[in-house]
């Protein structure tokens, strides 16, 4: 039975007030508070998630949506380094939602010009003026993402990133975690103008309940790195957002680690506007038990030759739930498009389960587009030869487990990078299993 | 050293399919042994049995190494007390680095036995000279186990471990199919330089050929799950000349 359209709409609309209700919009200036009433009345429009949306068919928005957020517990990672920090990045702290200048480095930097959304009144931001809520709105169709409307209308922080040349050093967010129960969001917008080139790095658990936007711009013949590791701790629930617009020969390459978590959706919406554009988005997680990761991706070939590679690649065990959603849409202009994408899951009993949905729609005739999901258990014959070789059960299996990891890691560009971020998935799957 | 006893085993899937139907066989130390046998007569699966592989049932008899029982210890450890099985196909591992599995690998081994573990670069070292010796070009120890390897370079790599793990009872299986002449020879070098007075050797061959480089001491013919002749090996130049049907027929 189909459960009729006015219902549902009138359900997610309720589902809105109701949270709506109690909220204030932040202060601010003109500009910005224009976008977060034209965010509020959108979202009342549109309504929030309710389990019978398709678009969250594998996935419970109840948790992400309610007004409460539910308490997470701290986790002590103190015994491994800061994420990133071997690379000396410019360092922008937010504790609990809150820029800390004090754990920040001075913003000012060669090449870039950074600021707070805090400051968006200011009038040298009128550049950010034009991305803020723009790209998120833009976003919304084909498919609804009330979520990342809710953040445009009520997140008061953010930074606002602009690469002008090639950046000195690269920008790490870094988002830590005082308060058991609070909700956090973050609003942030990245423009890379033409042929400048930047990287930001993210880590940190953020919040109880975190919702993040990052809206980027990627003008013609620019290049944005971005690498996040989503913290650890076990049960924080995080509804990222990523819109990314894309210019003639530009470059935008994203890599997300995830590790634990009760809740994680990271949704992900590039276009490819300009000619020869190339967008690469990847990601590697590792959970287990109460564990729900869902990484749901939207990208948009609207120009010719432009390459778009989805790799994602999730490691699940004890009850934890995987979930793919990954769309390549190719318009008629499009021609000589080349799209490839591939989600896998490794499961590691069989109470786990990878959920995945990958979907191409092709308009132009002359394309190449490739898509593939797996999901298995640990290859029984590459086992058995590790063991034979004298490598315990444990050990040849988590050496197994990093192999399958291996090819989403491959995908960042930068080795210093990878090079942080590998030692650390072994820590973590060592300590998990102990 | 290696010592088997009317040795039975089953499919553990299909308990109707038995492969091995009671094999007996003494290897000393320092010997070399060669099975030969036509397909599917169970040269491949005794291999399989003896160093652990899921799937067979032993459902009689005995298999020890220096007085150990080997049926009895998980494939790792069975790999630690000195057994080595040389596959027919080695496995290709995408995403495990070749030089990361075989230190893992020797140093699972030194751990499980007391022993110190090396350091990378005294690991460095051993497997430079070793490597030198079987041709193997650092490229091939940097990309990840066996992928994008020929034929011939699979097996110069198992002879590489081997080499690195120095094991006592080392199982050839097949070693020679899909290696050209070169390789063949090769491939040969390294299991002679491994050869030694306190190490024995069980070369699984269809093919006298490779017998022609290592020189066993003794040739067994194994039909139907049975060692049913056993010989020196001038019994390998009959199977060469003859084919395997008069001697099947003979018995």
């Amino acid at each position: 039975m189909v459960f009729p359209r006015q219902k549902l709409l009138a359900q997610k609309r309720e589902a809105a007030e109701a949270r709506l209700a109690p909220l204030a919009l932040p202060a601010g200036g003109k500009w910005i508070t224009t976008a977060r009433e034209d965010a509020k009345a959108r979202l009342s429009a549109m309504g929030l998630p309710v389990r019978r949306d398709e678009y969250w068919k594998y996935t419970d928005p109840a948790s992400l949506v309610q007004a409460e957020a539910p308490a997470a517990a701290l986790f002590d990672d103190s015994d491994e380094s800061e994420v990133f920090d071997t690379l000396d990045p410019l360092k922008i702290v937010f504790v609990d939602g809150v820029f800390d200048p004090e754990a920040s480095d001075d913003l000012a930097m060669e090449g870039v010009e950074i600021a707070l959304l805090s400051e968006a009144a200011k009038a040298d931001l009128h550049w950010a003026r034009d991305l803020y809520g723009a790209l998120e709105a833009d976003g919304q169709s084909p498919v609804e993402r009330p979520l990342a409307i809710f953040n445009t209308a009520f997140a008061a922080e953010g930074v606002l990133i602009r690469a002008t040349g090639q950046a000195a050093r690269k920008i790490s967010l870094i988002y830590r975690r005082r308060d058991a129960g609070a909700d956090v969001l973050l609003h942030h917008v990245v423009k890379v103008e033409a042929g400048a080139e930047v990287t930001v790095l993210e880590h940190g658990p953020a919040g109880a309940r975190f919702n993040q936007v990052m809206e980027v711009d990627v003008a013609d013949g620019a290049t944005l790195h971005h690498v996040r590791a989503q913290g650890r701790d076990h049960e924080r629930r995080t509804a990222a957002h990523l819109f990314a617009r894309m210019g003639e020969r530009s470059v935008f390459k994203s890599f997300t680690l995830t590790a634990n978590g009760a809740m994680v959706r990271n949704e992900a919406v590039i276009w490819l506007n300009g000619k020869g554009g190339v967008a690469h988005i990847a990601g590697a997680t590792v959970g287990e038990g109460a564990f729900h990761h869902d990484d749901t991706v939207f990208i948009t070939h609207a120009a010719p030759d432009c390459e778009s590679r989805q790799v994602f690649k999730k490691v699940l065990r004890h009850g934890a739930v995987g979930v793919f959603q990954g769309k390549i849409l190719v318009k008629q202009p499009a021609q000589l498009t080349d799209g490839y994408q591939i989600s896998q899951a490794l499961l590691l009993d069989e109470n786990a389960q990878f959920l995945a949905k990958p979907e191409l729609e092709i308009y132009a005739d002359d394309v190449k587009c490739s898509h593939g999901s797996t999901s298995g258990e640990i290859d029984p014959v590459s086992l058995f030869y590790l063991r034979a070789r004298g490598i315990p059960e444990d050990q040849a299996k988590l050496l197994l487990v990093l192999a399958f990891l291996a090819e989403a890691l491959d995908e960042i560009e930068d080795p210093d990078l990878a090079d942080d971020l590998r030692p650390r998935i072994e820590t973590w799957l060592r300590r998990r299993s102990g | 050293m290696l010592n088997i006893k009317n040795l039975h085993a089953e499919l553990e899937e299909d308990t109707e399919v038995k492969i091995l139907h009671g094999v007996d066989l003494d290897v000393k130390a320092g010997e070399v042994h060669a099975i030969m046998g036509p397909n599917g007569s169970g040269k491949s699966t005794l291999g399989y049995v003896l160093s652990g592989r899921d799937g067979y049932e032993v459902t009689e008899g005995s298999a020890t190494l220096d007085g150990v029982d080997l049926l009895d210890m998980e494939p790792e450890e069975r790999a630690a007390a000195g057994l080595f099985l040389a596959f027919q196909y080695p496995v290709e591992i995408p995403g495990v680095g070749n030089m990361t599995f075989m230190r893992t690998a020797v140093n699972a081994q030194r751990k499980a036995r007391g022993q110190e573990e090396l350091s990378a670069g005294d690991f460095l070292k051993l497997v430079r000279a070793r490597a030198k010796d079987l041709k193997i070009d650092a490229e091939m120890l940097k990309r990840p186990v066996n992928v994008g390897f020929s034929g011939g370079e699979k097996k110069r790599n198992e002879i590489l471990q081997m080499a690195l793990l120095e094991p006592k009872m080392c199982v050839l299986d097949e070693t020679d199919s899909g290696l050209d002449v070169d390789a063949m020879k090769l491939v040969s070098d390294g299991v002679n330089a491994l050869r030694d007075e306190g190490r024995a050797f069980l070369v699984i061959t269809h093919y006298q050929r490779l017998l022609n480089h290592i020189k066993p001491d003794v040739v067994h013919i194994m039909s139907q799950g049975r060692i049913i002749r056993s010989g020196g090996p001038e019994l390998a130049m009959e199977v060469e000349e003859q084919g395997y049907g008069d001697i099947l027929e003979a018995v």
